[in-house]
Parts: C-alpha cells; sequence; structure tokens
C-alpha cells in the first residue's frame, strides 16, 4: 500500500532545534513507535508527516512521491488527536462523513463507508449519537474510524489512548493492532509509554532531544539497547558505576571481563538477569520484597549503599534483613551514553571454584 | 463492545453533576431580592403607566385604566414607520457587522500577524473616549459626504458602535475552539476557508449568537448616533419617543412607546435563556 520516508528531517522553533537530523524509512504495513520523554520531539515529527508543521531541513516521502510542502488537506495521511478532536456539534455519523462529503462521494456510498468504518471500531449502532454522549475510549474510536474511513496512506496517532485508564489503553491497544493488520495500513504511532510500544510496534524508534536514539524492533530494544539513554527507559535497569582495570571490572560483586579499554563504565543489568540467593557470607542485604503475583520483585541494598532491584520466582521466600549473594546472567557495560561490551559472566560461584 | 469495555464505559462518564444539597442561601436571596426590586419596580412602574388613563397622588394605582393612550399612539403612522425603521436598521447593522467583524475576531484569535495587537486596540478605542465628541466629528464628516439624514449614513454610524461587541466576544469565543478540531478538519480534507464555516464558526456559535443579540438590542435603543446623523429624516423608534417626550409631558405617551420597545428585549432574553443555559457560552467566555 504505501511506504513513508523521511530524509534527514530538521525543525526548529524559535532558534532551538526541536527535531536535529531525523531519518526513517517505514515499510509498506509496519507499524512504528515513535517512543520518547515528553518534549522529545515525537509530536512534532508526526505533525510534520501528517502537515501541520513543515520541517525546516529535509524532505517527507509517501510512495517516493515528496509531499514535504503538501498542504494537510491534500495529504494522504489521516491523524487521530490525543485529545480525540471530534467535533462535538455534529453527530458521530457526521464526523464520521465529514470528509467524505467533501468528496463530493454519493450519498449512499457515503452511507455506507461511515456504516463500515464505524463497524470496524465496534460502534455500529452509534452513528445517531452526539460526540459527548460517549465514553472516552468510545470516543477514540469514532477518532480512529473517521480517520480510516478516508482510506489514508500513512496513519497518524499521537498519544491516542494516553487519557483513559490502564485497563481501556490496553483494550484499545489490542483493538487497534487487530485493525492495523487487518488493512494493512502503514501506521506511526506517537507515545510516551514503553509498555505501549514494546506491545504494538514492528518497530520502535526512540527519541531523545530531537536525535534517534534507537531504531530497533521490540525485543531487540529490550534485550540488545545500544545506548545508556535506552538501557535505562525502555524497562527497568540497575546501573552500577565502577572501574575496568586490564579488561575486569573492579566492582566486587560483578567482576566481569571484557575487553574494554581501562576507565569509568557502568554496569547495565535486568532486574530478572540478577539471581539472587541466600548466603551465610552476605554481600548484599534485602531492602523490601513486592509480591506480583507472577514474579517477585526484590530490592537489594549493596555494601556500597546502592540499591539494585532483583526478579525472582514467586516461590522464592526473602524477607527484609535477609542476607543474599548476587549473580548475573548477563551485563551490558556503557561508558557514557556509549555502549562497549555485552557479556554473560560466568555464574560467580563457579568462578571461586577456580 | 465487550462487556469490560461496557463496565469500563460507564466508570469513565464524569458528566453527572453531584447534586447539590438544598439550603436556603440567605444572603443571595437578599442580593437577589434588591436587584429585582431595582430593576423591576421602574418596569412595573412604567407599564401601569401605559395603560393608565388618570393616576393621581398620591395613590397608589392609578384611578382610571384604558388603552386611550394605546389607541392614539398606535393610530400613529410615524410610529409603525419608526418601528419598521429601526427593525430594518439593526437587522442591517447587526448583519453588516457580523460579516465584518466575525473573520477579523478569527483572524485575531489565529493568526499572528504584525501589529495585530494595535489593530486590536484600535477596535476597543472606539469606546474608551467620549462619545459625542466623536459623534460630532463624525457628523461634520457624514455632511461633507452626503450622508447625514440617510438610512446609510445611520447604519454607519451604529455600526461602529457595535464594533467592540462583536470583536471581543468573538475573539475570546474563537480562541477557546480547540485547534485540533481545526486541524482534524484540515486532515480531513477542508480548505482554510471550509474549516471556518464547518467547525470554528459552529464550536462558536453559541458565544457569538450571544454577541450579535446584544448587538442588535443595542443598535435598536442606540439614540445618540440615529439622532445627531438622521435627523430629520431618519427617525428611529428610541428618537420618536424623545420628540414625543419633549413636545408634551403626557407620560403615558413615553410609557407606551417603552412598552412597545420592549419588544426586542424580549425576544433577546427568551433568546438568551436558551444561550446561557448552554454549557458552551461559559466555555467561550473561558468561564
Ligand atoms: N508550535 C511550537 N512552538 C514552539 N515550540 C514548540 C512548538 N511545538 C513544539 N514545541 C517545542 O518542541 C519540543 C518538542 O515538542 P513535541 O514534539 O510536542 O514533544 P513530544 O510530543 O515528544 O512531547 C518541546 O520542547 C516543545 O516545547
Ligand atoms: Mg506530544
Amino acid at each position: 500500500m504505501a511506504q513513508l520516508s523521511l530524509k534527514n528531517i530538521g525543525k526548529s522553533f524559535d532558534g532551538t532545534d526541536v527535531i536535529r537530523d531525523v531519518s526513517l524509512d517505514v515499510a509498506d504495513g509496519e507499524l512504528v513507535c515513535l517512543l520518547g520523554p515528553s518534549g522529545s520531539g515525537k509530536s512534532t515529527i508526526l505533525r510534520m508527516v501528517g502537515g501541520f508543521e513543515t520541517p525546516d531541513r529535509g524532505s517527507i516521502l509517501i510512495d517516493g512521491q515528496d509531499v514535504t510542502l503538501i498542504l494537510p488537506e491534500k495529504r494522504p495521511t489521516g491523524m487521530v488527536f490525543q485529545s480525540h478532536a471530534l467535533w462535538s456539534h455534529m453527530s458521530v455519523a457526521d464526523n464520521v462523513a465529514f470528509g467524505l462529503k467533501l468528496r463530493r462521494m454519493p450519498r449512499r456510498e457515503i452511507q455506507a463507508k461511515v456504516a463500515d468504518a464505524l463497524g470496524l471500531v465496534g460502534l455500529k449502532d452509534y452513528g445517531t449519537r452526539r460526540v459527548w454522549q460517549l465514553s472516552g475510549g468510545q470516543q477514540q474510536r469514532v477518532a480512529i474510524a473517521r480517520a480510516l474511513v478516508l482510506e489514508p496512506k500513512i496513519l497518524l496517532l499521537d498519544e491516542p489512548f494516553a487519557s483513559l485508564d490502564q485497563h481501556l489503553r490496553e483494550h484499545l491497544r489490542e483493538e487497534l493492532r487487530d485493525i492495523q493488520r487487518r488493512l494493512g495500513i502503514t501506521t506511526l504511532f506517537v507515545t510516551h509509554g514503553q509498555d505501549e510500544a514494546l506491545a504494538l510496534a514492528d518497530r520502535i524508534v526512540v527519541l531523545q532531544q530531537g536525535d534517534l536514539e534507537q531504531v530497533a524492533s521490540p525485543d531487540r530494544m529490550y534485550r540488545a539497547p545500544e545506548t545508556r539513554f535506552v538501557a535505562g527507559f525502555i524497562g527497568s535497569m540497575n546501573f552500577l558505576a565502577c572501574d575496568m582495570r586490564h579488561g575486569r571490572a573492579d566492582h566486587p560483586l560483578f567482576p566481569v571481563e571484557a575487553p574494554v579499554a581501562d576507565g569509568p563504565v557502568e554496569l547495565a543489568i535486568r532486574p530478572e538477569a540478577l539471581t539472587v540467593a541466600p548466603a551465610r557470607a552476605p554481600q548484599a542485604k534485602v531492602h523490601r520484597t513486592t509480591d506480583y503475583g507472577s514474579h517477585l520483585l526484590v530490592d537489594i541494598d549493596l555494601a556500597d549503599g546502592t540499591r539494585v532491584k532483583a526478579m525472582c520466582p514467586p516461590s522464592a521466600r526473602f524477607a527484609a534483613g535477609d542476607g543474599v549473594t548476587l549473580t548475573a546472567d548477563r551485563v551490558t557495560l556503557f561508558r557514557g551514553q556509549k555502549k562497549l561490551a555485552e557479556v554473560s559472566p560466568r555464574p560467580a560461584r563457579e568462578l571461586s571454584h577456580a | 463492545m465487550t462487556t469490560a469495555d461496557l463496565t469500563l464505559a460507564a466508570r469513565q462518564e464524569p458528566t453527572v453533576p453531584t447534586r447539590k444539597t438544598k439550603r436556603i442561601d440567605w444572603l443571595g436571596l437578599a442580593i437577589t431580592l434588591a436587584l429585582g426590586i431595582v430593576v423591576v419596580v421602574p418596569l412595573v412602574v412604567v407599564a401601569i403607566w401605559a395603560f393608565a388613563e388618570v393616576w393621581r397622588y398620591p395613590s397608589i394605582l392609578p384611578q382610571e385604566f384604558g388603552l386611550r393612550f394605546w389607541e392614539a399612539t398606535l393610530s400613529r403612522p410615524d410610529v409603525w414607520q419608526a418601528m419598521s425603521l429601526s427593525i430594518r436598521l439593526s437587522l442591517t447593522v447587526t448583519l453588516l457587522s457580523a460579516v465584518i467583524c466575525l473573520p477579523a475576531a478569527y483572524a485575531f484569535a489565529r493568526l499572528d500577524f504584525p501589529g495585530r495587537n494595535l489593530l486590536f486596540l484600535s477596535f476597543l478605542a472606539s469606546h474608551a473616549f467620549p462619545k459625542f465628541g466623536l459623534l460630532v466629528a463624525i457628523a461634520s464628516i457624514f455632511l461633507n459626504l452626503g450622508l447625514v439624514s440617510t438610512f446609510w449614513g445611520v447604519v454607519l454610524i451604529q455600526l461602529v458602535g457595535t464594533l467592540m461587541m462583536m470583536i471581543w466576544i468573538p475573539v475570546a469565543a474563537f480562541q477557546n475552539v480547540d485547534r485540533a478540531m481545526e486541524e482534524a478538519a484540515r486532515d480531513a480534507g477542508a480548505g482554510p476557508l471550509r474549516v471556518f464555516w464547518s467547525v470554528s464558526l459552529p464550536q462558536a456559535a453559541p458565544t457569538i449568537g450571544a454577541a450579535v443579540l446584544l448587538s442588535f438590542v443595542g443598535t435598536f435603543y442606540e439614540t445618540e448616533g440615529a439622532w445627531l446623523i438622521g435627523a430629520p429624516e431618519i427617525r428611529t423608534m428610541p428618537v420618536l419617543m424623545i420628540t414625543f417626550i419633549n413636545n408634551q409631558i403626557v407620560v403615558q405617551y413615553g410609557a407606551v412607546l417603552s412598552v412597545l420597545l420592549w419588544v426586542p428585549s424580549f425576544f433577546a432574553l427568551m433568546f438568551s435563556r436558551r444561550l446561557v443555559g448552554s454549557s458552551s457560552f461559559a466555555k467561550g467566555f473561558g468561564v
């Protein structure tokens, strides 16, 4: 259907660079999430694709055609806004029909298309309702139907579920994913919630201060973060500062070996990569445990005062104050923002036997 | 719809207002009563005078009621002429004012052009200075242009009087229209004009309706400009009333005419009751 390319896009507001130099290709039918903290420029990128902002540098191509300077009303994109932006003086059906009427489509055809679009989002019998008679979730569905009914080449969504509660958000997210798959529509989805991005995306683009930090599939993004920022932003991560000396970290608990130049580093370890065991000669103390049902999250104070989080099976029994030892399956080393190495150290116990 | 979503949907509806416990607010009641007396009593007195034939001090009610003065007033052709002229004038002025001011208000609310604030102030300035001096100056210009004592001369002078109301209130109304709604309309394929017509205007409509109504009523009762520019050919209802009162101090003539003049106010009030009731009206003022 459609393919989207951003080529060296740049944008500044009032002299500050909001988007520095962003290039991105979105394949036909792909769902790409733009993920980043608030103010990182996600909406600005989306609005440039939709035509609501004009980039200062670079170009935007849809199916190879340059649309950089094409007005939003002429662009083959459909946008869903965070505030749903439904027209409250029109009925639900009129909201969906508005764009079709502008295209001077025959009435019969409009009615059929509106019914189809409302059916697609599960609001078949809601056409005559007023917008304000719907719940937040239903309003956002109408907004999606309104965008989809015009059969845009690219669907754009700017944090569409951000104002809904957790449960509804997850529900709508799945629905959107199904619809997007069924229609095979190329989609750009903005979110600041990493769980949303991980659940929805074919590929995630992590943005920070107007720069692309990393572009990768959800599982690569989680398991192989390329920068310290991504490592900290996606999922939870323990960071332990130490020094490298002669290819070995001088951290008392995790003396990992890696071919890395001497100097300060940070060891990044996921909570689930940590194994906690009771110990007679403890290296660390349990501070608190939180039972999530499916797993146990244990906060542990190390001897040097840093606190790490470890994920344990729900059967594990730890109490505050228990002395424990820690082993890590997988450690990533960062120096500054840069990833230096990824190592899977042998368990510490074997190390001490050797 | 799944059941899960239905229950969530129900929980999400915070729009039902919480019912207040009924307790009489005595201070509020007292203020309402005091205001009511100040506003209503003179109106009632005028209304009684309109139907009084003999009313001598110190009687509380007239000694004789009757419709003699109504007949006398309504049988005069100049009253009917004035009434129809006033209505035509007010309609013309209000319509022209809307056509000029609403797009201007939209521009003030949405565009950022050089000199925006200065221009905005100049609209308001017409009300910041003593009006009569301004009117006299305009009258002398109109005299040269041959506009004095013509319908369009009065239209022009009264148009100036409506500018503030028809700019200030609609600007506030347009500023309160959600920009994303306008962008969504662009996204659906509407050009800027179509967006204004199909989204911005309907969204701001309740508040703008109030401004239009106030302009209409204000123009209907406008006296100074109508008298200064319109005399002697163009005589509106209020001007006619003044001549009646000046020529013979018969209270009843004035009273009958005032009651007649209430007709547009009455319609305006009926309308505005519906407007004020709607929540979007308050929203237009940023409440
Ligand atoms: N129209 C604008 N004028 C000035 N600054 C803007 C405008 N739009 C966005 N910005 C700035 O650009 C930065 C990025 O904004 P945005 O793209 O909305 O971030 P995000 O959607 O990631 O939260 C912010 O610092 C914001 O203040
Ligand atoms: Mg945003």
